[in-house]
C-alpha cells in the first residue's frame, strides 16, 4: 500500500478544513469532521507505515510560509513516520468514536464550535511538531498544540476545578516551552542557524551539551510528565472530553517523547551522549514509572487512574531511553539500538491500548454517567463489547503475554541484562536494580487493572446507574474494537515492528537490529537467538491448543452442563453490592505497605451513619510546589513595591533603566 | 530422545507430576502430624471425580469467572512446560524464556484475581487483593534471582542457562547462594504455602488462594486445584534443576534420559519433604508480616546481583 508521497501536503491541509467544519455543531458538519480525521489518520499511518519500510524516501521541504529568511523546514524521515504513524493510527480510532460520543456532549454546552475547531488545531499541531525540521516551526507547532488542548482541557469550564487545572497546564506548559526554547538556543548559538541540519552539525562542547540535554529533559519531560514535573497531567488530562483526553494521554505524550528523542540521540547526536545523561535518564525514569502506578493505585476517578498510568509508563519509556544512552555512550551500539528500539516500541503500544482505555473509560462515563469507580459494578453484563475491549486493554498495560505491552517490556528487560558488557562496576549493578523497579511496577501495573476491571465491569452494581447502563453507539465501540485489534496485533507479531524500528536506530546508532529477526517472523531474537527469544505467534499457539486439550480432556463434565445457583460465600447470606469489595479496600494492603510515600488522610465521621474517608495526596505538592508557589507569590509582592504611586520614583526608575541599557549596549 | 516426544513429556510430566508432588507433601505432613495421611494417589482421585461432576456458577458471575480456570491452567501449564526438566535440549525453551514464564504466571494469576472479583462476595475481593499485593512484592523478587542466573549465563533462555551450568566448572558462587535463598522465600509465597498463606484452610480471614476460588466447584475447580499444583511443581523443578543441575542429561541418550528422570525424581522427593517439614514447624505469618518476608527476599536477591556484579567479574 504505497502512498505517493506527493500526498504529504494533504497532512497539513485536512487539519485545516476540519477546523472549519469542526466550526458548526449541526450534526452533518459533525459526521464530515470525523470523517476527515479519519482520512487525515489513515493518511498520516500510510505515510508513516511507507517512510517505516522504507518505500517512501526520506523527503525534505521548504515552505513559503515563515519569517523573511527563516523559512520552515518540513522533513519526513523513518522517525518522524513512526510518530505519524502512532497519531494516525489513534486518530483512527477517535474519529468513529466522535460522533456518538459528541452528541451528548454538545447538546445545551454554549460554545459548541470551540471543541470541534480546537481538535483540528490540536491534531494538525501535533502533527506539525513531528515533521517540522527546525527549531522555528517546532516551536510553533508545539506551542500550536500546547495552546489549543489547553482550550480543550478547560472545554467544561463552568466547573472551577477544570479551570484550575487548565491554568496548571498551561503555566507548566509554557514553563516546559521555554526550557525547549532555550535548548535549542544553546544548540543554535554553537550551529548558527535554527535549521535542524545546522543543528546536527553544530560543534558543541559537552558542557553545553549537557546544558542542553538537561533544558531539553526538563521541557520534553514537563510535557510528557516525568517525576517531578507530571503533577499537571492528572488534573488536565481527566477533565478533557474522553475523546481528547484519548488524544492528549495517548499521543501528545508521545509528541513529548518524540521531540525528547529527537532532540537527544538525532540533534545532539549519538557521539554527543553521555553515560551521566544515561544514569540520570534511567533514575528519573524507573522512580516516574513506580510514582506513577502506586499513585494510580489509589484512584478512584477512572480516569484520573488512567493519567497516573500515562505517568507510569512515560517513565517506562525514559528508562529505556535511559538505556539507550549508557549504552551507546559505552560504546555498544548494538545493545543501544535494541534498548531504543524498546522504548519506542512501547511509545507507540502505550498509545494504544492507553487510547483503547481512555475510549472504554469514556464509554463506561457516557452510560452510567459516573466517574467514581466506586458507584460502578457489574458493566461486563450490560456492555459486553466495551467490557472485552477493556479487558484487552488492561491486560496489554500490565504487560501480559502475548499482548503488545509485554513485548516492549520483555525487550527493555533484555537490554537491561546486557549489563556484562559495561566496565564499570556501578553501572553493571545499576541496570539490573533498575530493571527490577520495571518488574515492581509491572506487577503493580497488574494489581491496579485487577481492581479496575473487577471493579468496574465485574461484581454487582454498585449504584443505580450502573445497573441501567446501556450499551454504547455502534460508532464508539468500532474504535475500540480498532485499538484492541492492535493491541493484539502487535503483540503477536513483533518481528516486522521490529525490523521496522530498525530504520530508525540504523541512521541514528549505527545498527539496524538485523540480529532481531534473523530467525524469520515467528522468533523475536533482540540480542542473539542463543541469548534469548520470544516466540509470541508459537505462544498463542500453545495456549491454545492446551486450551483445546483441556476442554477435550473434560468433555465428561462438560457434558453435565452448569447450574446456576446462589453464591456459596462461605455459607454466609446472599451478598448484598454493598458488600463487594471496593476499590479503596482492594488497594488498602498496598497504600499501607508503600505508606511513607503517601500524604494521607484518613478518618472517620459520625453524620447519620458513620462514614470513612480518605484522601491521598501527592506528596510533592507540599514539598516542592506549595514552596514554589510560596516563593513567586513572595517575590511578586516585593516587585509590587515599586508600584508606589509617585510619578518621580516612575520616572527615576525610567531614567535608571535607560542609562543602564545604554551602557549595556556601549559594552 | 527426538524434539516432538520431548515437547510431549514435558507438558505430561508436568501435568501428571504435580498431583503427586502435592500429594508427598501431604503425606509428609501427615506422618509427622502422627497420622496416617491420605494415599499418595488421592490427588488424582480428587480430580478425576471433580473433572466429572456439574458446576456450579453463581448467578452473579460474567463469562469471566467460566474462561478463568482454562486461562490459569493453560497459562501455567505452558509457563511450566518451557521449563528444561531432564536435559538443556529443549525447543520449547527458546519460545519463551524466563522473562515471559513469569509473565505467563502472571497472566494466570490475573485471571485468577479477576475470577475473586467476578462474583461479588467479599471474601472473593479480599483474596484478590491479597494476592496481588503478594505478587507484586514477589515479582520483583524472582526476575532478581533469576537475573544473576541470567546475568552469569549471558542469557534469559532456560535452555542456553541449563546448559551453561552443566558445561561450567563447578565453582561456589556466593551470588548463587544468594539467589536460592531469594527464590526459595518468593517460591513459598508464590505457590501459597506456610507461612504466607495456607493450603488446607477455609478459615475465612487468613485465606489468599481459597478465598479467591471459594465460588468454584466441578470441573472449574479441578483445574484451579490442578494449576496451583502445577506451579508448586514448577517451582520445586526450577529451584532444584537451575541451582542442583546434577545428573541433568545433556546429549539425550535413552540411559542419559533415565538418570535424568530418577534424578529430578529424587530431588523433587527431598524438596517435598523440606517443604512437609518447614510447614508442620512454622505458623502462618499475618498478612502484613508478609511485606516484609518478601523484602527479605528480594533483598537477598539484590545482594546476590551484587556480589555476581562484584565478585565474579567475567568469570564466565
Amino acid at each position: 500500500m504505497a502512498v505517493p508521497v506527493s500526498l504529504w501536503p494533504a497532512l497539513p491541509a485536512l487539519p485545516l478544513v476540519m477546523a472549519v467544519t469542526g466550526l458548526s455543531a449541526r450534526r452533518p458538519a459533525v459526521l464530515l469532521f470525523f470523517a476527515l480525521m479519519l482520512l487525515d489518520g489513515l493518511l498520516a499511518a500510510a505515510l508513516g507505515l511507507g517512510l517505516l519500510t522504507g518505500q517512501l524516501p526520506t523527503v525534505s521541504h521548504s515552505l513559503v510560509t515563515g519569517l523573511p529568511g527563516l523559512a520552515w523546514h518540513l522533513r519526513l524521515d523513518p522517525l518522524s513516520g513512526w510518530f505519524l504513524l502512532l497519531i494516525g493510527l489513534v486518530q483512527v480510532a477517535v474519529a468513529p468514536y466522535g460522533p456518538g460520543y459528541v452528541r451528548e456532549l454538545l447538546p445545551g454546552h454554549r460554545t459548541p464550535g470551540a471543541l470541534g475547531f480546537f481538535t483540528a488545531l490540536f491534531l494538525l499541531g501535533m502533527q506539525l511538531v513531528v515533521v517540522a525540521d527546525d527549531a522555528f516551526l517546532f516551536m510553533i507547532a508545539w506551542e500550536l498544540m500546547s495552546l489549543s488542548s489547553y482550550v480543550l482541557v478547560v472545554f467544561h469550564h463552568q466547573r472551577s476545578e477544570n479551570r484550575r487545572a487548565g491554568f496548571l497546564y498551561l503555566l507548566m506548559a509554557h514553563v516546559g516551552a521555554l526550557a525547549i526554547l532555550l535548548a535549542f538556543g544553546v544548540l543554535a548559538t554553537h550551529g548558527h542557524g535554527f535549521a535542524f541540519d545546522t543543528l546536527r552539525s553544530a560543534d558543541v562542547p559537552p558542557l553545553w551539551s549537557t546544558v542542553a540535554f538537561v533544558l531539553a529533559l526538563v521541557g520534553f519531560g514537563m510535557k510528557a510528565g516525568v517525576l517531578p514535573l507530571h503533577v499537571w497531567l492528572p488534573e488536565a488530562h481527566p477533565v478533557a472530553p474522553s475523546h481528547v483526553s484519548a488524544l492528549m494521554s495517548g499521543v501528545m505524550l508521545k509528541v513529548a517523547v518524540y521531540g525528547f528523542v529527537r532532540f537527544t540521540f538525532d540533534l545532539c547526536g549519538a557521539p554527543a551522549l553521555q553515560t551521566g545523561w544515561g544514569v540520570a535518564l534511567l533514575t528519573v525514569g524507573s522512580l516516574t514509572a513506580l510514582y506513577g502506578v502506586l499513585f494510580a493505585l489509589m484512584q478512584h476517578d477512572i480516569k484520573r487512574l488512567l493519567a497516573y498510568h500515562s505517568v507510569e509508563n512515560i517513565g517506562i519509556i525514559f528508562l529505556g531511553l535511559g538505556l539507550a544512552v549508557i549504552f551507546r555512550a559505552t560504546g555498544h551500539p548494538g545493545v543501544a539500538a535494541v534498548a531504543l528500539a524498546a522504548a519506542l516500541y512501547h511509545t507507540l503500544n502505550h498509545a494504544l491500548f492507553k487510547s483503547l482505555l481512555f475510549l472504554g473509560a469514556g464509554a463506561v462515563m457516557h452510560s452510567t454517567h459516573e466517574r467514581d469507580i466506586e458507584r460502578m459494578g457489574g458493566l461486563l453484563r450490560r456492555m459486553p463489547w466495551t467490557g472485552t475491549f477493556f479487558l484487552v486493554g488492561c491486560l496489554s498495560i500490565s504487560a501480559l503475554p502475548p499482548f503488545n505491552g509485554f513485548v516492549s517490556e520483555w525487550l527493555t528487560f533484555q537490554a537491561a541484562l546486557q549489563t556484562w558488557v559495561l566496565d564499570s562496576g556501578l553501572l553493571r549493578s545499576l541496570l539490573p536494580i533498575a530493571a527490577a523497579m520495571l518488574a515492581l511496577t509491572g506487577a503493580l501495573a497488574a494489581a491496579c487493572f485487577v481492581k479496575v476491571y473487577g471493579v468496574v465491569f465485574l461484581g454487582q452494581g454498585r449504584s443505580r446507574h450502573a445497573r441501567h447502563a446501556r450499551r454504547v453507539p455502534r460508532g464508539m465501540r468500532a474504535g475500540q474494537a480498532w485499538l484492541a485489534l492492535l493491541c493484539v496485533l502487535f503483540g503477536i507479531l513483533p518481528v516486522p515492528i521490529v525490523r521496522a524500528l530498525g530504520t530508525i536506530t540504523g541512521p541514528i546508532l549505527g545498527d539496524d537490529l538485523h540480529a532481531a529477526s534473523v530467525q524469520g517472523l515467528l522468533w523475536l531474537t533482540p540480542i542473539s537467538p542463543k541469548t534469548a527469544s520470544y516466540g509470541p505467534p508459537l505462544v498463542v499457539l500453545a495456549l491454545g491448543l492446551t486450551w483445546w486439550l483441556t476442554a477435550r480432556l473434560l468433555r465428561r463434565g462438560r457434558a453435565r452442563g452448569v447450574v446456576s445457583c446462589e453464591p456459596w460465600d462461605c455459607g454466609f447470606s446472599r451478598p448484598t453490592p454493598r458488600m463487594q469489595y471496593t476499590a479503596t479496600s482492594f488497594a488498602q494492603p498496598i497504600l499501607r505497605v508503600f505508606r511513607v510515600l503517601f500524604d494521607v488522610e484518613e478518618g472517620l465521621e459520625e453524620r447519620g451513619g458513620i462514614h470513612y474517608h480518605l484522601h491521598v495526596r501527592d506528596r510533592l505538592w507540599r514539598l516542592l510546589y506549595e514552596p514554589i508557589g510560596r516563593g513567586v507569590l513572595g517575590a511578586a509582592r516585593q516587585v509590587a513595591r515599586l508600584q508606589s504611586g509617585r510619578l518621580r520614583a516612575y520616572l527615576a526608575g525610567s531614567f535608571a533603566t535607560l542609562l543602564m541599557l545604554l551602557w549595556v549596549i556601549g559594552l | 530422545m527426538n524434539t516432538g516426544l520431548l515437547v510431549l513429556f514435558q507438558f505430561l510430566f508436568f501435568a501428571l507430576a504435580a498431583p503427586l508432588l502435592a500429594g508427598w507433601v501431604k503425606r509428609v505432613k501427615a506422618r509427622l502430624q502422627n497420622r496416617r495421611g491420605t494415599p499418595l494417589l488421592q490427588g488424582y482421585r480428587e480430580l478425576w471425580k471433580l473433572m466429572g461432576k456439574q458446576a456450579l456458577v453463581p448467578d452473579t458471575a460474567s463469562p469471566v469467572y467460566r474462561i478463568a480456570p482454562y486461562v490459569v491452567f493453560a497459562s501455567t501449564l505452558l509457563a511450566a512446560a518451557t521449563l528444561p526438566v531432564l536435559g538443556p535440549r529443549l525447543p520449547l525453551a527458546s519460545m519463551a524464556d524466563i522473562i515471559v514464564l513469569v509473565g505467563l504466571l502472571a497472566l494466570g494469576r490475573f485471571f485468577l484475581a479477576l475470577a475473586g472479583m467476578d462474583v461479588g462476595t467479599a471474601f472473593g475481593g479480599l483474596g484478590s487483593s491479597r494476592e496481588m499485593l503478594i505478587s507484586s512484592l514477589a515479582e520483583p523478587a524472582i526476575l532478581m534471582a533469576v537475573f544473576t542466573l541470567t546475568l552469569t549465563a549471558h542469557s534469559t533462555n532456560l535452555a542456553s542457562v541449563t546448559d551453561f551450568l552443566l558445561h561450567s566448572a563447578p565453582a561456589l558462587r556466593p551470588s548463587f547462594l544468594f539467589a536460592l535463598m531469594a527464590l526459595l522465600l518468593v517460591g513459598i509465597a508464590e505457590t501459597g504455602r506456610i507461612p504466607v498463606d495456607n493450603p488446607a484452610t477455609h478459615l475465612e480471614l487468613t485465606m489468599v488462594h481459597e478465598a479467591m476460588i471459594l465460588e468454584y466447584s466441578g470441573r472449574h475447580l479441578a483445574l484451579m486445584e490442578w494449576a496451583a499444583q502445577i506451579k508448586l511443581l514448577l517451582y520445586a523443578v526450577l529451584l532444584v534443576n537451575l541451582f542442583f543441575p546434577w545428573g541433568m542429561d545433556a546429549q539425550g541418550t535413552p540411559t542419559g534420559t533415565l538418570v535424568a528422570l530418577t534424578a529430578v525424581t529424587f530431588k523433587l522427593a527431598v524438596v517435598g519433604t523440606a517443604l512437609g517439614v518447614t510447614e508442620s514447624v512454622l505458623a502462618k505469618m499475618r498478612l502484613f508480616k508478609v511485606p516484609l518476608y518478601l523484602d527479605m527476599a528480594f533483598l537477598l536477591a539484590l545482594l546476590g546481583l551484587l556480589s555476581h556484579v562484584i565478585l565474579e567479574v567475567g568469570s564466565r
